[in-house]
Formats: structure tokens, C-alpha cells, sequence
């Protein structure tokens, strides 16, 4: 833009902060994402940074049960693998609690009354003893091996099925797709009366507008909660439906809907209109074919912010859809997980991942129309 | 399976509900006031109804819509700020009494006041920097990208990829919060963030202005480009230098947007409460408006007296802006 600056030192500086911040804002969802299909035991102990390197785990394992001995000579013994088959280098064992580092591999470490315990790098394991093994369950060997990397789906496979996001999901959409279409179409025709039909008390009807757009939703809530039990009771279906949170979303929703979509409609050429209307069209004729065609843009551009809205909301759906396992959309999904799950990260980053997944490609694939209509109602 | 298909069935009842009223109620006005056949008295006439009865065909749901969603509820939530717990018995001003003399609330309102500086003030300077910068560089609208990306995800899980970056492991284990990876990385002593008072405010307004940046710069960029390259190149025959240039030539050109965007993410401030809810639940002094106010109407079956008046409190800081808003939008249709 100033081309008096161009190829100095300053310019290598702005490259060296943009890349910095770059870095800076998407880390955070960066690790999130590579921490969702890491394997949960890896995720507990190291860093996320750390994913492709090779990392070192404690683990308990239990020996083969006695029955599994063989007799060798006068000494009774089981054999076994303590990775079986999965990759990884054992470096330390022990028999106890209190001391699982106590032997390298390698080493023959002595049990009680003669017992030995041998432990190799690879996992083979042989305990012998000069007694038959008793009892129904296998010694406990404590090891320290070094995993390689690992990735999975296993983290996603896990809360899609068992934690419930699937059905989140669908409620999700069940949600967010009337609850972005409604408020369009009330709001085009509103627009369009408010740009371009005469009546009484038109500028009162956009101030209003104006005014209601900065209106916090926590005005709204009591006087809502109220009335929804009441007209639910009258109804006998209870305050909690989907029809209630459409409604819902549409009218919170449609102050920005029709400031947005009445600034581009009243800023479309009057001849075009002027000149339908002299050929006998109703408005009814010339909103149906010329200014709804005409506002794509617009449309679009509300549409994506009313979708965002609706699927990020948390507030709404936990006030007018309730807690309930069958009702939970996304964000109330993973605010309960939140609470419940709150130490497992491997649960928390796959579900945060998919409820962000859906807006995340909305706004990459549609950033343009997103940026519109920033730039033309940049009020709520 | 089940479910979807319900869900689809829903869907199109509801949306095909809308357009059925649309067009049924147009359709019917045209067939009871014919304005295509008749005498030419009677067209005129019944033009003149049809063209009186329409814009409220068109603005109808909108306005019931708006009046049942907005206006209503907080002519209501006022009343009920006089009422107990329940609504029904008046109290007069034992709310406010409440309010004013509970510590939770200035606990809360100091809270929010950080907010209100820190939040607009960080976002909209960093937002203002950054379009700068990557107005001059080749790669500027991938950086853009990226830095708007925030943008897109909502609180609750922005909450989640911050909580694992606060993460903290007590007593020697590896740190798997990058936050504490780096404090430990540079030999200091590792932290539970989100629970040290006062400080952990900071932690939270952090996630807000990740979010909020990518907006401020987006509108300020416009803004930025909109400047006449002709002020610009004057500066820079009188010999001014950069900085000189972008705080006393282009900052001064967009005040206007600048201030636009500031009250927008004032406003975003003031409702702020899916982050406080699930970094903290107002545990540690990290307590706001909006997240009292959501607890009092569910504590102990919910009080919705009290509840209400921590609302009109958040009501009333939002109406300065309120009316600045109506002023600019009735300036701007007066100047059209």
C-alpha cells in the first residue's frame, strides 16, 4: 500500500510479525486437532508438540495365569510377551508397586523363594519358579517402554458411539437448519416492505430495529421461560420442543436479518422496480422475481452468520431445549462432557473438534460472503 | 435413522409452513380484492386496500415475531424485577435492595468492567495492526484466513481448546498444557491458571479476543483500503514515516469504523457467558453479569426476581449504545 517501504527492513519485520501471530492464532486448535487422534494413553502423559516423537510409558501388565506354566526340568515356567505384537522397546521392569524401574532389561531379577523374573527388550518375559505357580491370576509386572508414535480414530470412533455425539449431531442439525431458514424468509419480506412500500410509521418500524439489534438475549430469557411453560402446558407437548427454539432463534435472530437484508434491498436501483410496477406487477410479483433473485448476496451472507450462530449457540438451546440426553445439540454435548470427562482430553479434544468441524468448513468454503456481510451490518 | 428422518419431516413442515403463509395470504388478498378485472372504479379501489394491507401481510410475522421474542420480554423482565422468586407476589425494591448490597453483584460488575476495557480495547488494536500489516504483504489474505478463523467456533469450544492449553499437572509429571510446557521450558515454576484470582479474568478475556480479532480486522481492513491513496502520497512527498503515517494520516480517516466495531464487541462482551461457564462457572472471582444472571435463573429452582434484575443491569449498559446506534442509522437514511 506504501510503496516507499517496500524492500526495507520494515518489510521483512511485517512478513517475521504476521507469520508470528499467524502461528500464534492457530496453535491452539492445531493441538487440539493432533491431540484428538493421538492414542489417549500417549495424550495423558506428553504434549502434544511431542506426537511424533517416541514417547516413554509406565504400564502394568499382568503375567499369564498359572495354568499357562510348562515344566522344564525341575523348574516351572511361563512365557509370554508383554507388548503383544504392538510396537515399542521396554527399557525398565520390576515386580512391585514401590519399585517398577528396579531392573534394566536383560537382567534376571530375583522373587521371593527362588523365583525369577527375566524381562527382554522386545517384551518376552519368562518367570520360573522351583514350586508350581498357584492361585488363578498372573503376577504383575511393572514396565517402562518406549512407544512410537501412535494415531488413531479409536478417540472419535469412542465419542461418537458411547459419549452420544452422534446423536448431538442430528439434533444439532435438527436445530440450526429451520432455525437458519425461517428467520430469511420472514425477514426478506419484512425488508422489503420496510425499503420500498409505503405505510404509516415506517422509520419508527427501523429504528425499532436498530434498537432491538444491541437488545441482550438476557432480557428476553425469564419472561420467555415463563411463557413457554405456560403456552407448552396449554398445548400438553411441555416447554421444551424444537418448534420452540426455532421460533426462538428467529427472533433473535431477525433484527440483524432485516437490517442487513433491508441496507441491500432499499440500495437496489428504484427503476428496476419503478418500471415492474408501471407494467401492473404486484409486489408480491416483483419481490418474488426480482428482489429475492437480486439479494442472493445478501441472503447468503445472513444465512451463514444465522447458521454459525445457531449451531454455536449454547445459551438458547440450554434455556428452551433443555439438558436431556435426547435433546442435547453439540456445544450442550460437550459443555456436559466438560463437567463429567473434564481429565480426559482424548474424550473433550475429538468432541470439540466435531462440533467445529461443521462451522469450520462453512467458513472456509463461504469466507466471502461472510466478509459481505460484515462489512454491510457490522452492528450486532 | 429414526431420528433424522423425523428431524427432515419437521424441517419441512416448518419451512413449508412459512411459505404457505406467504404465499396463501398474498394469493388471497389478490382474490378478494381483484385488481386484473372489474371496472375501472372498482380496480382503483380495490388497489388502493390491496396496496394499504399489504406491507403489514409482509411485516407481520416479523413484527408478532420481534413484539413476542424482544419487545415483550423486556417490558416483562422490568416487572419482574419488582416480583419474588416465583413472579407472582410484588416486592417492590427488595431486588435492587439485594443487588446493591450483595457482593457477588460487585464482584460480578467489577468483573465485567475488566472485560468491557480489556476485551474491545485488545481486540480492535490488534484487529487494526493486523490489517495493516497484511494489507502489504503478498500472502496477507491467507494470514487474514487464519487469523479470522476463530471466528467460526463457538464459546464452548473455544473454552476447550484454551482449558487444554491451561492445563496444569501438579507434582513433577510432564506438563501437556502448552501454557505450563513453555513456563517450565523457560525454568519457572508451573501454574493452575484459571484458579489464581484476579489473573484468571486475564486467561479468560484471552479466548474472547482470540475470537473477536479476526472480526475487528476484517472491517477495519475494508475500512483501511477505503482510504484515498491520493492523503496518503501527499504525507509521503512531505517526508512523514511510517508510523507517522498510519497514526496521524490513516487512523484518524476510519474513527468512524473503528468505533463501530468497538461497540459491537462491547455489546458481544456484555452477554459473555459460555466462556465463564465452562472455564470456571464464576468459581475463583471470575463471576460476570451474564453468567449470574443465567445462574439465578436455574439456582434452587431458579429465582426469577433476582435473575431479572442482574438482566436490567446488563440492559442498561448496553443503552448508551443503543441510542448512539439509532442516531448513526437515522443520520445515515436522512443523508440517502
Amino acid at each position: 500500500m506504501i510503496s516507499s517501504s517496500k524492500r526495507s527492513p520494515l518489510t521483512y519485520l511485517v512478513h517475521a510479525t504476521v507469520l508470528f501471530l499467524v502461528i500464534i492464532w492457530t496453535i491452539p486448535t492445531a493441538g487440539l486437532f493432533i491431540s484428538s487422534i493421538r492414542d489417549k494413553d500417549q495424550l495423558s502423559v506428553s504434549g502434544w508438540w511431542t506426537a511424533l516423537s517416541t514417547s516413554e510409558q509406565r504400564i502394568v501388565a499382568r503375567a499369564h495365569e498359572p495354568k499357562a506354566q510348562v515344566q522344564e526340568g525341575d523348574l516351572f515356567v511361563i512365557r509370554g510377551n508383554l507388548l503383544e505384537g504392538s510396537a515399542g522397546e521396554i527399557t525398565k521392569f520390576g515386580s512391585s508397586s514401590l519399585k517398577p524401574e528396579a531392573f534394566v532389561v536383560g537382567t534376571v531379577a530375583d522373587l521371593k523363594k527362588g523365583k525369577t523374573l527375566e524381562v527382554m527388550e522386545n517384551g518376552d518375559y519368562v518367570l520360573s519358579s522351583p514350586d508350581e505357580w498357584k492361585g488363578s491370576r498372573g503376577q504383575r509386572i511393572f514396565y517402562t517402554a518406549e512407544v512410537p508414535p501412535r494415531f488413531t480414530l479409536d478417540n472419535y470412533r469412542e465419542v461418537l458411539s458411547t459419549e452420544g455425539l452422534g446423536q448431538s449431531f442430528l439434533n444439532s442439525l435438527t436445530v440450526t437448519i429451520p432455525a437458519t431458514v425461517i428467520p430469511i424468509l420472514v425477514a426478506a419480506f419484512a425488508a422489503y416492505a420496510l425499503a420500498w412500500m409505503r405505510f404509516p410509521g415506517r422509520a419508527l418500524f427501523v429504528a425499532a430495529v436498530v434498537g432491538l439489534l444491541v437488545v441482550p438475549l438476557q432480557m428476553s430469557l425469564i419472561p420467555l421461560l415463563k411463557s413457554y411453560n405456560v403456552i407448552g402446558e396449554f398445548f400438553g407437548v411441555g416447554s421444551k420442543t424444537y418448534i420452540g427454539i426455532w421460533l426462538a432463534h428467529t427472533g433473535f435472530g431477525l433484527p440483524l436479518a432485516i437490517y442487513l437484508l433491508r441496507n441491500y434491498i432499499a440500495g437496489l436501483p428504484a427503476e428496476i422496480i419503478e418500471s415492474a410496477r408501471v407494467d401492473g406487477a404486484s409486489d408480491f410479483d416483483i419481490f418474488r422475481k426480482i428482489i429475492l433473485p437480486l439479494s442472493f448476496p445478501a441472503l447468503a451472507s445472513f444465512a451463514i452468520f444465522q447458521f454459525l450462530w445457531v449451531w454455536n449457540d449454547l445459551l438458547i438451546a440450554m434455556v428452551f431445549l433443555g439438558n436431556n440426553e435426547e435433546h442435547l445439540v453439540l456445544t450442550g454435548q460437550l459443555r456436559e462432557l466438560l463437567g463429567s470427562r473434564g481429565g480426559n482430553w482424548e474424550i473433550l479434544t475429538a468432541s470439540a473438534f466435531i462440533t467445529i468441524i461443521i462451522p469450520l468448513c462453512v467458513f472456509f468454503s463461504l469466507q466471502r460472503y461472510l466478509v459481505r456481510g460484515l462489512l454491510t451490518g457490522s452492528v450486532k | 435413522m429414526a431420528q433424522l428422518a423425523s428431524a427432515l419431516m419437521t424441517m419441512i413442515v416448518g419451512i413449508l409452513g412459512c411459505i404457505v403463509y406467504f404465499y396463501g395470504s398474498n394469493i388471497l388478498l389478490d382474490k378478494i380484492f381483484p385488481t386484473k378485472t372489474g371496472s375501472a372504479q372498482r380496480v382503483s379501489r380495490n388497489l388502493r386496500i390491496a396496496n394499504g394491507v399489504r406491507p403489514w401481510l409482509f411485516l407481520g410475522p416479523a413484527v408478532l415475531l420481534l413484539t413476542f421474542y424482544l419487545f415483550y420480554p423486556v417490558v416483562d423482565s422490568i416487572r419482574l424485577s419488582f416480583f419474588d422468586r416465583t413472579g407472582d407476589e410484588f416486592v417492590g425494591i427488595a431486588n435492587y435492595v439485594w443487588l446493591f448490597g450483595s457482593d457477588e453483584f460487585f464482584e460480578s460488575f467489577r468483573n465485567n468492567m475488566l472485560w468491557l476495557i480489556v476485551v474491545p480495547t485488545a481486540s480492535t488494536f490488534l484487529g487494526l495492526v493486523i490489517a495493516s500489516m497484511t494489507d502489504r504483504i503478498w500472502w496477507g489474505n491467507i494470514a487474514k484466513s487464519l487469523i479470522f478463523m476463530p471466528m467460526a467456533i463457538s464459546f464452548i469450544g473455544a473454552s476447550v481448546i484454551w482449558k487444554f492449553i491451561y492445563d496444569f499437572r501438579s507434582g513433577g509429571d510432564a506438563q501437556i498444557g502448552l501454557l505450563n510446557a513453555v513456563v517450565v521450558f523457560f525454568g519457572g515454576e508451573p501454574q493452575n491458571w484459571i484458579t489464581i484470582p484476579f489473573w484468571n479474568n486475564f486467561f479468560l478475556m484471552v479466548i474472547l479476543v482470540w475470537i473477536q480479532t479476526g472480526f475487528a480486522m476484517v472491517i477495519l481492513s475494508a475500512a483501511l483500503r477505503g482510504i484515498p491513496d491520493e492523503t496518503i502520497e501527499a504525507a509521503v512527498l512531505d517526508g512523514a514515516n511510517g508510523l507517522q503515517i498510519f497514526f496521524k494520516i490513516m487512523v484518524p480517516q476510519i474513527w468512524g469504523t473503528i468505533a463501530v466495531v468497538w461497540t459491537t464487541i462491547t455489546i458481544l462482551v456484555l452477554k459473555v457467558f459460555d466462556i465463564v461457564l465452562a472455564m470456571t462457572n464464576g468459581q475463583w472471582d471470575t463471576q460476570v453479569l451474564a453468567n449470574q444472571m443465567f445462574d439465578w435463573m436455574f439456582r434452587g429452582g431458579g429465582d426469577f426476581g433476582r435473575g431479572a434484575v442482574v438482566a436490567i443491569v446488563i440492559m442498561v449498559l448496553v443503552i448508551p449504545i443503543m441510542v448512539w446506534n439509532i442516531r448513526r442509522a437515522n443520520a445515515e437514511m436522512e443523508g440517502r
